[in-house]
């Protein structure tokens, strides 16, 4: 009989969580879109994807062995989250090269050189996305056109946020935006398989509901004010919320852990100020596309919030609340 | 309708092994050893020593001070010595060895099982008694019950709530007493409510004890003032605050005590010891201990007399498992892990847990990912990612701002937090440096 006891502090058991639990469990969520954007783009989507996924997994298991000599964790599921976001935010013709690029971009500088996950400041895949488009304009604002849903012969198309800027009377079927029939980066199609991949990140408690909704409601808020007074395709609300990135950067990227807030009001004042930024560049700035720009601006605030911000205290209900 | 405490919680499963296990007693050993601290407050002065005779329920430790607890003989036997011996706490305190002969019971003891219901006494004549009999609060804190029930001055009760939640996994000691002595948990109530002068109880049942809550509220129908309220099954809500939030939704400031939103608790084991305190001048030298783990064979609820070494209950309950790694005196998540089955079973041994060597061992702590559960499901809405990096980095002052006071290291952080890290252990320590900062202030 072994008499040996082990003894440390309580608590003695543990919930089972883990960072991989989570990761993947963002990947699940991830699927949905996923396969809507293999449905609309074929092949090019999953090479994209999979090479991004090579890349940014390569990339940090390089840089930790060889670089800063520390054990690496490539499996812990961040970098193949990267891979895909980055993937998701970048069209499907764009050039290997370029993307490897971004991934680089994204782990290396954006990730690693910080401390690696938990030490990052900015969201790794929108600086990665905010890189290339600034780097190679050209090859980031080239769309190919959907497989499906499109009536013209076109090998390229524009987005729907482009062409409202440039055709201010165009109004495309909500409906297939919704449902993803549009074009755009990979991962923006369909509104409908984002927010079931929402639904599952909520149910498996792996994000709150507080940021995805504080972005919505304030985009739907400050364009809907907007139509009220001039009911205009480019202030429509429902058209700002299907198109663009909006739906997967407030799902997935602005909730990204390590660069969002930490208390419940700290992320309703991250997701507002997401909202009214991305709105703004999208009505008066230089890009038709606002989110990337709005969650890395707001990533940058949040280390400001967290210092001003408290969760609910116990006992500032004093008496019968 | 379930009520339940408003910030954070967790719920872990609950693995009541020992539930519904009729409470066994257990042979009384040759020799026991009786710890003179088993209470919160100053050890207690031996006023026995070598060679002198005790009975059950003699008294062989007095109090010190006024936050202290008297302490009685649990046997009938001769006085060893008074010596230093392993505790629960990891240390070697004064206790006192006795020799056991036979199990004679001092002569003011009542020993016999009848009911009495009434109580003529005065509100100061109960404290007495239950001061007198060295009752402490048997949730596992052992704070002197005597203390709580003297009000501040400036201070009013206006409900008394009986904690019968039992919020820890696996234990069911608390459970089992309330099945089997339902009458008597509902007179120590309506004594303790005459005590602190209020006329309205509450009995806090966790959900997960439908025969409980079924049996009492049908009980209780003969006892007025008393109500039972059946809570949700959540993790802590058998802390004090949080049960106070839920019942009567008052939540006590911080650095205040219950008493400042007109309420006292009392565990419903105390409330067991006070009957037998004031009824049957019966002092606290027993209690039921469940003993429970995966791999136990015979998980089972346990009367032992105070001073029993744990190992003789391990033995009652199958014997210790082949995959053994871990016992803890306690709760999972409060409970203490203990380094020898020789120590002895004390008024706070709610619980012996025997934790498999594979759920022993923590896993190796990464980074901080931010993701903010220990924010989420801290009872006190505390930030403890943030108060384990202040203290790392001895930032007390930032510590102390962020109420790393208001902790009350119910584990529901580290329990959560999927970078395993150990943030109950930093914020223990940061809490502890801090409470010393302010004392070293206020002198």
């Amino acid at each position: 009989m072994n008499n040996k006891l082990i003894v440390s502090p309580s608590p003695h058991v543990h919930s089972g969580d883990s960072i991989e639990k989570n990761m993947y469990g963002v990947l699940i969520a991830l699927i949905p879109a996923f396969l809507v954007a293999i449905y609309v783009f074929r092949l090019d989507a999953l090479i994209i994807t999979a090479l991004s996924v090579l890349f940014c997994v390569g990339f940090e298991y390089l840089i930790a062995r060889f670089i800063l000599k520390t054990e690496p964790s490539v499996f812990d599921g961040s970098a193949i989250i990267t891979g895909v976001l980055l993937a998701f935010n970048v069209p499907s013709n764009l050039p290997v090269w370029i993307l490897a690029l971004g991934a680089l971009f994204s782990i290396g500088v954006v990730k690693m050189s910080f401390g690696g996950l938990g030490n990052n400041i900015f969201n790794p895949a929108i600086a990665g996305r905010i890189f290339l488009l600034i780097s190679f304009p050209a090859q980031m604002t080239t769309w190919p056109t959907p497989s499906v849903g499109s009536t013209t012969d076109a090998v390229t198309s524009a987005t729907v946020l482009s062409n409202l800027r440039f055709n201010p009377d165009s109004l495309p079927a909500i409906k297939d935006m919704f449902l993803g029939f549009e074009g755009g980066s990979i991962g923006e199609m369909s509104a409908l398989a984002l927010l079931l991949g929402l639904a599952y990140l909520l149910w498996k408690k792996i994000i709150t509901w507080h940021i995805p909704v504080s972005i919505i409601l304030s985009v739907a808020l400050f364009t809907g004010i907007l139509f009220i007074f001039n009911p205009i395709p480019m202030f429509n609300p429902l058209i700002h919320l299907f198109s663009g990135g909006l739906m997967l950067g407030a799902i997935f990227m602005a909730t990204d852990y390590v660069t969002s807030p930490m208390t419940k009001s700290g992320m309703l004042i991250y997701g507002v100020g997401i909202g009214l930024i991305t709105v703004s560049i999208r009505l008066w700035g230089a890009y038709p596309e606002g989110v990337s720009f709005a969650i890395l601006l707001m990533n940058a605030f949040t280390p400001l919030i967290n210092n001003y911000t408290t969760p609910k205290r116990f006992g500032e209900v004093v008496k019968n609340g | 309708m379930l009520k339940t405490f408003r910030i954070g919680g967790i719920h872990p499963k609950e693995n009541k092994f020992s539930a519904g296990k009729a409470i066994q007693p257990i042979a009384i050993p040759a020799q026991v050893i009786i710890p003179l601290t088993q209470h919160i407050g100053a050890p207690c002065q031996p006023v026995v020593k070598k060679g002198d005779k005790v009975k059950v329920g003699t008294l062989i430790g007095k109090t010190v001070g006024f936050v202290s607890a008297n302490i009685h003989s649990s046997v009938s036997g001769t006085v060893l010595k008074i010596d230093k011996a392993l505790d629960v706490s990891g240390y070697k305190r004064d206790a006192v060895f006795i020799q056991v002969e036979g199990d004679q019971w001092e002569e003011k003891i009542d020993c016999s099982e009848t009911l009495i219901k009434e109580c003529t006494l005065s509100s100061k004549e109960i404290i007495d008694k239950i001061s007198e009999a060295g009752v402490v609060g048997m949730g596992g804190a052992t704070f002197p019950t005597h203390v709580k029930l003297i009000p501040p001055p400036g201070t009013k009760a206006e409900t008394l709530i009986v904690n019968a939640v039992e919020c820890e996994p696996y234990l069911t000691s608390d459970h089992q007493l309330m099945m089997e002595r339902t009458e008597e948990i509902l007179v120590g109530t309506t004594i303790l409510m005459k005590a602190i002068n209020v006329d309205k109880a509450v009995i806090g049942i966790e959900n997960n004890k439908k025969d409980a809550i079924s049996k009492f509220t049908t009980t209780a129908k003969s006892y007025p003032g008393i109500t039972i309220q059946p809570l949700k099954v959540q993790y802590p809500q058998g802390g004090e605050k949080q049960l106070i939030d839920a019942v009567v939704r008052r939540q006590v400031p911080s650095g205040a005590l219950p008493i400042s939103v007109g309420v006292v608790v009392q565990n419903v084991g105390t409330a067991f010891a006070v009957y037998e305190a004031v009824q049957k001048n019966k002092p606290l030298v027993e209690r039921i201990v469940t003993v429970t783990g995966k791999d136990v064979k015979n998980p089972c609820n346990v009367l032992a007399r105070v001073g029993i070494p744990v190992n003789n209950l391990i033995d009652i309950a199958g014997g210790l498992p082949e995959t053994t790694g871990k016992i803890v005196c306690g709760g999972p998540m409060m409970g203490k892990a203990i380094a020898s089955v020789e120590i002895p079973v004390t008024k706070g041994t709610s619980g012996i847990l025997i934790i498999p060597t594979f759920e022993s061992k923590r896993d190796r702590m990464k980074d901080c990912i931010r993701c903010t559960k220990c924010i989420h499901v801290c009872p006190m809405g505390l930030n403890p990612t943030l108060l384990m990096t202040l203290t790392e980095y001895s930032e007390w002052d930032r510590a102390e701002k962020g109420r790393i006071t208001d902790c009350i290291e119910c584990g529901s952080c580290s329990y959560t937090c999927p970078s395993d890290r150990p943030l109950l252990d930093y914020i223990r320590l940061g809490k502890g440096k801090v409470m010393g900062n302010i004392r070293a202030r206020k002198n």
